[in-house]
C-alpha cells in the first residue's frame, strides 16, 4: 500500500493532536477535574421551580423518587424535600395545624374529616435555591456556592460540616448527611438537569405539581406561569430572591 | 567627677525585637507560600468555590430515567398513555426508578401492584384538590385489583379513546 | 410529624428536629469570652494605669493563655471534618464571620498574647536559663529566642513595646470574641439571635466573666499559697466587676424589652420557649442566680462596710455565681436558638450525650484542661512579684 506525503501529513498530524488532546483531558481528570460534558454550559441557563399548590395531591411520590435518584438517608429523619399538610380553621389562620409524616415519604394518613369548615392543602417543600443566598453567604470556605446557571450546590469534598449554612437557611432544606459528616440538601437534580432530563421529583409528579423551569429559556412554560398566576415565594421578607415560585399559596403557608 | 559612661548603641538593645520581628516575618512569608501550594486546582475561577465541584456533580449516574428513554422502546404504550387520563403521570412515577433497565433491557422491572399503587393517590383525603378523581376505598373498590375495570395506561371508562 | 419523635412539640421542619450546635459551640464563647475578659482585666492596668490591679496582671495574661489554647478544641470536636479546617486559612469566604476565626486567633496569639508574655517575662527567663539545669535550662534558652540582653535599656524598651501590643490587644481581644457575637447575630434566619446588640452584649459578658475569674482565682491562688490577699486589688476589681455587670445587664434588658414591646411574628413562639423550655436555664439561673443575685452582692460589697473576710466571701460567692451565670448565657442563647422552629410552630429538645465527642464528659474535661495548662504554665513562668510575696522570697539573679 502506497501513502502518499499529504496523507501522511494528515494522519501523523492527527494523531498527535489528538494524543495531545487526549493528555490535556488526561491531566484535567489527574489534578481532580473531571472533563466538562460537552453542550451544556451554564451560562444558557438558569434553574428554578414551579410549584402549583392546587395540583399537588400529598402522595409522596417526589419524596421518595429523590430519595432514590439522591441516596438520602432514609433514617431517621433526612430530606432533600419533603411534603407539608395545613389544614386552616378560617378563624384562626394565624395557627394552622401542620403535619409532614416522615416528610410525606409514605404519603399522608387520613387525619381529617370533610366538611369540618377547615381549609386543607399540600405544599411541597425543597431548597429555594436563592440567589442571594444566605447559606452561601456564611460558608467559611466556599464549600457551598451558587452554580452560573442558578443552582446552589454544596462541594462534599470541600466542606467542613461546620453546620453554619445549616443555621443560616430560613426554610430549613439543609441537613447533615450523618455517613459523610458534610452538609446535604437539594441540588435540583444538577447531574440530571445538565443532560436534558427534569428532576426526579418533577418525573414522579402525577400531576405536574412540581415542575423544572429555566428562566433563561423564552420557550420555557414559567414565563407563562408567573404572567398569569398569583405568585409567591416562600417567606419573601427575607429577601433570598428565591426562585422555587409557589402558585396558590395560602398565606398560612410557614 | 566620672564621665558618663559609653552609651549602648539602640540596636544593641533592642536587637532581640528585630528577633522577633525577623519570627514574625518568616511566619508570614511561609503562610502565604503554604496558601499557594495548597489551594485546591480550579479555586476561584468562577466564584468563591473549587470550579471543579460542579463537574464532578454533573458526572453522577442517574436513577431514573426519564420518560422520553421509556418512550423510545415503548413507542405503543406511549400512544395509548398520551391519548388517556394517565397521560400526566410519566411511566416511572409509577414504575419506579427504571434507569439500570433503560441502560440494559434484560434486566427487568417488577411489575407495580394494580392496586396499592393505584390507591395512593386515588384514595380520598382531605387536601386533594376536589378536581381530583377519588375514591372511597370501602364504597368504590373494598377488595379486588383496580386494573380489573381500569386499564393501567388508560384508565378512563366509558369514553376516552376507547 | 411532631408527636411521633419524642421530644418535639407541635410542627418542626422535618430537617430542624436535631440541633446543629450543641455543646461544645456552648462552651466555645464561654472560653474565648473568658480570654478576652481576662485579657481587657490585664489591659486596666498596663493601658489605663489602674494600678490597683497590678497583682493580677501577670496571672491573667497567663489565664489568658491557657484558655486560649484550649479555645479551638471545642470547634475542632464538633467539625464534620476536623482535617479540613485548615481551609479557612487557604479560601477563606469573606462573606462569612466565621471564616475570619483562623487569622483573628493566630494574631491574637502570636501578635498580642503571646508577645507580651513574652515581654514582660523576658527578664526572668533570661535568669533562669542560666539558673536552671536539665531540660528545663533547655527551654528557657530557647524562649530567650537567642538574646541574653536584660540590660536597663533594653528592658524599659520591652516595656515601651508591651505598652503598644496591649494598645493594640485591646481591640483584637474585642475582635476575637466580638465575632462570635456576630456570628449568632448576623443569622437573619434566627430571630433569637438576629440582633445588631449580639456582639455588645457578648463581648460586656466576656468581660464580666474574664474579671469574674480572675477575681476568683486571684482569692484562690492566694488562699493555697498562704498569702494575704491584697484587699485593695480585690475591691478594684469587684468595683469593676460590678461596673461591666451593669452595663452587660442593662443590655440584656433592653434586648429582651424591645422584643416584648415589637411583639413580631416571632415573640410569642420565642416567648413561650423562654416560659416553658428556657424557664430554668434562662430565668432561674441566667437572670436570677447568675445576674441579679452577683449585683446584688457586689453592691452589698460597695455600701456597706464589710470586713476583709465578709468581703472575700462575698467575691467568691458572686464570682462562682457570675461564672455559671455566663455560661448559662451561652447556653440559652446557642441552644434556645435551635429549640425552636422557624415556622414558629413546633419546639424540639436536645439530647445531651455523656461519652461521645460532643458529650458532656468531653465538655468537662475542656473545660478543665486550661486549668492544667495554667499550672504548666504558672511553673514555667512564675506570675509571683514582689507585690505578692516579701522581698525575701523573691527570685534572685544567678
Amino acid at each position: 500500500m502506497t501513502v502518499d506525503r499529504r496523507e501522511f501529513l494528515s494522519r501523523t498530524g492527527k494523531l498527535l493532536l489528538l494524543t495531545g488532546a487526549a493528555a490535556g483531558a488526561l491531566e484535567h481528570v489527574l489534578a481532580g477535574q473531571a472533563e466538562a460534558a460537552p453542550g451544556y454550559a451554564e451560562t444558557d441557563h438558569w434553574w428554578g421551580m414551579i410549584i402549583d399548590i392546587d395540583k399537588c395531591i400529598g402522595c409522596g411520590n417526589c419524596v421518595r423518587a429523590c430519595k432514590e435518584e439522591n441516596d438520602v438517608p432514609h433514617e431517621p429523619y433526612y430530606f432533600r424535600t419533603w411534603v407539608e399538610r395545613y389544614h386552616v380553621d378560617p378563624s384562626d389562620i394565624e395557627h394552622p395545624a401542620v403535619d409532614s409524616p416522615n416528610g410525606g415519604f409514605d404519603g399522608f394518613p387520613e387525619r381529617y374529616k370533610p366538611g369540618d369548615g377547615a381549609k386543607s392543602f399540600f405544599v411541597p417543600k425543597l431548597c429555594n435555591h436563592c440567589v442571594e443566598s444566605p447559606c452561601v453567604q456564611v460558608c467559611p470556605v466556599g464549600a457551598t456556592f451558587r452554580s452560573r446557571d442558578g443552582v446552589v450546590l454544596v462541594d462534599k469534598d470541600y466542606c467542613l460540616g461546620c453546620r453554619y449554612c445549616v443555621q443560616a437557611c430560613p426554610y430549613g432544606c439543609r441537613y447533615i448527611d450523618p455517613r459523610r459528616h458534610v452538609v446535604d440538601k437539594c441540588d435540583l437534580c444538577y447531574h440530571r438537569i445538565t443532560k436534558g432530563l427534569t428532576t426526579a421529583c418533577a418525573e414522579a409528579c402525577p400531576t405536574g405539581a412540581r415542575q423544572l423551569v429555566d428562566l433563561k429559556d423564552p420557550k420555557d412554560p414559567v414565563h407563562e406561569f408567573l404572567r398569569t398566576r398569583s405568585i409567591q415565594v416562600l417567606k419573601p421578607q427575607m429577601a433570598t430572591h428565591a426562585k422555587v415560585f409557589y402558585a396558590g399559596l395560602d398565606g398560612s403557608v410557614r | 567627677m566620672e564621665a558618663p559612661a559609653p552609651r549602648t548603641p539602640l540596636l544593641r538593645d533592642a536587637e532581640h525585637l528585630g528577633r522577633v520581628a525577623a519570627l514574625f516575618l518568616l511566619g508570614v512569608v511561609g503562610f502565604f507560600l503554604a496558601q499557594r501550594l495548597l489551594v485546591p486546582e480550579g479555586f476561584g475561577k468562577h466564584g468563591h468555590y473549587r470550579a471543579g465541584a460542579t463537574e464532578e456533580r454533573r458526572q453522577l449516574p442517574t436513577v431514573f430515567a426519564g420518560r422520553a428513554a421509556c418512550e423510545e422502546c415503548h413507542t405503543d404504550v406511549a400512544e395509548t398513555n398520551a391519548k388517556g387520563k394517565h397521560a400526566r403521570p410519566a411511566c416511572e412515577a409509577c414504575h419506579g426508578a427504571l434507569a439500570v433497565h433503560a441502560a440494559d433491557p434484560s434486566v427487568k422491572p417488577t411489575r407495580p401492584d394494580g392496586r396499592a399503587l393505584c390507591l395512593r393517590c386515588h384514595t380520598e383525603l382531605v387536601g386533594r384538590p376536589s378536581s381530583f378523581p377519588q375514591i372511597d376505598v370501602a364504597e368504590h373498590a373494598p377488595k379486588g385489583a383496580c386494573t380489573e375495570c381500569h386499564a393501567a395506561h388508560d384508565p378512563g371508562l366509558g369514553g376516552g379513546s376507547r | 410529624m411532631g408527636n411521633m419523635i419524642p421530644g418535639v412539640d407541635g410542627y418542626m421542619y422535618p430537617n430542624e428536629m436535631e440541633l446543629q450546635w450543641g455543646l461544645l459551640i456552648v462552651l466555645y464563647p464561654f472560653i474565648t469570652g473568658l480570654v478576652a475578659g481576662a485579657f481587657i482585666l490585664a489591659s486596666l492596668e498596663r493601658v489605663f494605669k489602674v494600678e490597683q490591679v497590678k497583682p493580677t496582671y501577670r496571672l491573667a495574661l497567663l489565664t489568658a493563655l491557657a484558655f486560649l489554647l484550649v479555645a479551638p478544641l471545642p470547634l475542632q470536636l464538633h467539625l464534620g471534618h476536623p482535617e479540613r479546617s485548615f481551609e479557612m486559612y487557604l479560601t477563606p469566604h469573606l462573606t462569612s464571620a466565621m471564616a475570619m476565626f483562623g487569622f483573628v486567633y493566630l494574631w491574637y496569639l502570636m501578635a498580642v498574647l503571646l508577645l507580651e508574655i513574652w515581654l514582660e517575662w523576658r527578664r526572668e527567663i533570661v535568669l533562669l536559663a542560666d539558673s536552671t539545669t536539665g531540660w528545663r535550662r533547655r527551654v528557657y534558652r530557647v524562649l530567650t529566642l537567642g538574646s541574653r540582653n536584660i540590660s536597663e535599656r533594653a528592658l524599659a524598651l520591652d516595656d515601651r513595646v508591651g505598652w503598644l501590643v496591649t494598645l493594640i490587644g485591646i481591640p483584637s481581644a474585642f475582635l476575637l470574641h466580638g465575632y462570635v457575637g456576630f456570628i449568632f447575630g448576623s443569622v437573619k434566619a434566627n430571630p433569637w439571635w438576629s440582633t445588631p446588640l449580639m456582639p455588645i452584649v457578648f463581648l460586656f459578658s466576656a468581660i464580666v466573666s474574664g474579671i469574674a475569674l480572675v477575681l476568683l482565682m486571684y482569692m484562690a491562688v492566694c488562699a493555697l499559697k498562704g498569702v494575704a490577699t491584697d484587699m485593695r486589688c480585690a475591691d478594684t476589681m469587684g468595683r469593676y466587676l460590678l461596673y461591666a455587670f451593669v452595663i452587660d445587664f442593662s443590655l440584656e434588658m433592653l434586648d429582651l424589652l424591645h422584643r416584648v414591646y415589637e411583639a413580631d411574628e416571632s415573640f410569642k413562639s420565642l416567648d413561650f420557649m423562654v416560659h416553658t423550655r428556657l424557664y430554668a436555664s434562662h430565668i432561674l439561673v441566667q437572670i436570677v442566680a447568675g445576674t441579679m443575685l452577683p449585683i446584688g452582692l457586689l453592691a452589698l460589697a460597695q455600701v456597706l462596710s464589710l470586713t476583709e473576710r465578709a468581703r472575700r466571701g462575698l467575691y467568691a460567692a458572686a464570682t462562682v455565681l457570675t461564672l455559671v451565670g455566663i455560661f448559662a448565657m451561652r447556653w440559652n442563647i446557642v441552644i434556645g436558638g435551635q429549640l425552636f422552629s422557624k415556622s414558629f410552630l413546633g419546639y424540639t429538645t436536645y439530647k445531651m450525650e455523656f461519652a461521645t465527642r460532643e458529650g458532656l464528659f468531653t465538655a468537662a474535661l475542656l473545660l478543665a484542661l486550661p486549668f492544667a495548662i495554667l499550672w504548666g504554665l504558672v511553673r514555667l513562668l512564675p506570675p509571683w512579684t514582689s507585690e505578692w510575696e516579701t522581698k525575701a522570697d523573691r527570685p534572685s539573679p544567678a
